[in-house]
């Protein structure tokens, strides 16, 4: 009873903020909401028994890329000013288009019938996690720092300013 | 499992009230006489030039960027580390593997500059 | 405890509210901010499905972390490329972005 409570909570946090993300005027407010539903999803994550997961969640999404977001956003700050049009002609038929979704997926997800499991998550599984990572799943690992390195190298040459 | 994670919820409520209550105990225990220079907007005992949003240098957001990509390389090394003893040599190896790609990347931002501050 | 469904509706929210802000912003930023979510729904239904049908094997959460090395890696490349409209261009508003419509 206490966890479904809890899991409202968090719902509610990480899908009121979202809703704030994409209808706030202000790009840089939109920003900070952005901050507070990664946050409800890391909850999220908590009540899976995904600590792990709750804690990357908080160190990248929301220590590094919404800094990332909000220095992109400073720098392009021209355009933050709450006076300026935020939404685009199409507004109508996207929020009816994601609306039939919603109602698509709810209604998709209420007729399978899950194989549910109900066993515990076992003490030791961010071992195993680390074990599968080296054994099973190296080469998308590998290629994990290929696509990071290529990541900091293209966005370097991207966004430096060309001096010289 | 989840109760442990009761102890983290009420310090993070406590932390949520904690700058509320400071605020509020300055409001109600402060003297309240505004008159115009003290509520005037100041820097460094100047009058403020333009407006708060200026513009920002790209080098920050440089910064960030390479914060961003090794912040992702130490959530790899994390499951790493835990799972260290259970696994061979080869292991290592290949952890040395994916650090080597990402510090040639950090050797490019160096050598173009990105970490100077201009 | 809580039902799968549950999770499921949320990601499933989460998702629809991302594509609206993908298709209803004229910021660019924001086009990312609305990427940003669709992912992370994305990820809720990952790891609710590995804790619900599959929480012996880790493949759930590997996943997931491959999933956030490649959203950081998008953002990163993403909002570099918005920088670099911004200075040519002086824009980033999506719509005057046009140069290659007819």
């Amino acid at each position: 009873m206490v966890l479904q409570a809890v899991f409202m909570l968090f719902s509610a946090m990480a899908v009121g903020a979202a809703l704030a993300v994409v209808t706030n005027k202000n790009i840089f407010h939109s920003a900070l909401f952005l901050v507070v539903a990664l946050l409800g999803v890391a909850g999220l994550y908590v009540l899976l028994e995904a600590p792990f997961i709750a804690v990357v969640q908080v160190l990248i999404y929301v220590g590094a890329i919404s800094t990332l977001i909000l220095f992109a956003i400073m720098l392009t700050r021209r355009l933050m000013d709450a006076s300026e049009r935020q939404r685009n002609e199409q507004w109508f038929i996207s929020a009816i288009v994601a609306v039939g979704l919603f109602i698509v997926l709810v209604l998709s997800v209420g007729q399978v019938h899950w194989p549910v499991v109900h066993t515990d998550v076992p003490e030791n599984h961010l071992n195993r996690l680390g074990q599968d990572l080296m054994e099973h799943y190296v080469l998308p690992f590998e290629v994990t720092a290929v696509l990071l390195l290529a990541a900091l190298v293209g966005a370097i040459v991207i966004a430096r300013e060309r001096t010289r | 499992m989840l109760s442990d994670y009761v102890f983290i919820g009420l310090f993070a409520i406590v932390a949520a009230i904690f700058p509320f209550a400071g605020f509020a105990v300055s409001y109600l225990v402060r003297p309240k006489r505004p008159d115009p220079v003290k509520s005037d907007v100041y820097e460094c005992g100047m009058k403020p030039i333009g407006e708060a949003w200026v513009q920002f240098k790209v080098q920050y957001y440089l910064y960030a960027l390479i914060f961003v990509i090794f912040d992702v390389m130490s959530v790899f090394l994390f499951p790493w580390a835990v799972a260290y003893h259970t696994l061979g040599l080869y292991a290592l190896v290949e952890m040395c593997i994916f650090l080597g790609i990402l510090v040639g990347g950090l050797i490019y931002a160096w050598r173009k500059g990105a970490l100077r501050w201009v | 405890m809580i039902p799968l469904h549950w999770f499921l509706i949320v990601a499933a929210a989460l998702f629809c509210i991302g594509l609206y802000g993908v298709l209803s912003r004229r910021n660019a930023v924001g086009i990312l901010m609305g990427i940003e979510l669709m992912l992370n729904a994305v990820n809720v239904n990952l790891v609710a499905f590995w804790r619900y049908l599959d929480p012996l094997e880790s493949l759930g959460q590997v996943f997931v972390l491959f999933v956030l090395a490649v959203a950081a890696a998008e953002a990163a490349v993403g909002l570099a490329l918005i920088i670099a409209i911004y200075r040519n261009r002086d824009t980033i508003i999506v719509e005057d972005i046009d140069l290659m419509k007819w």
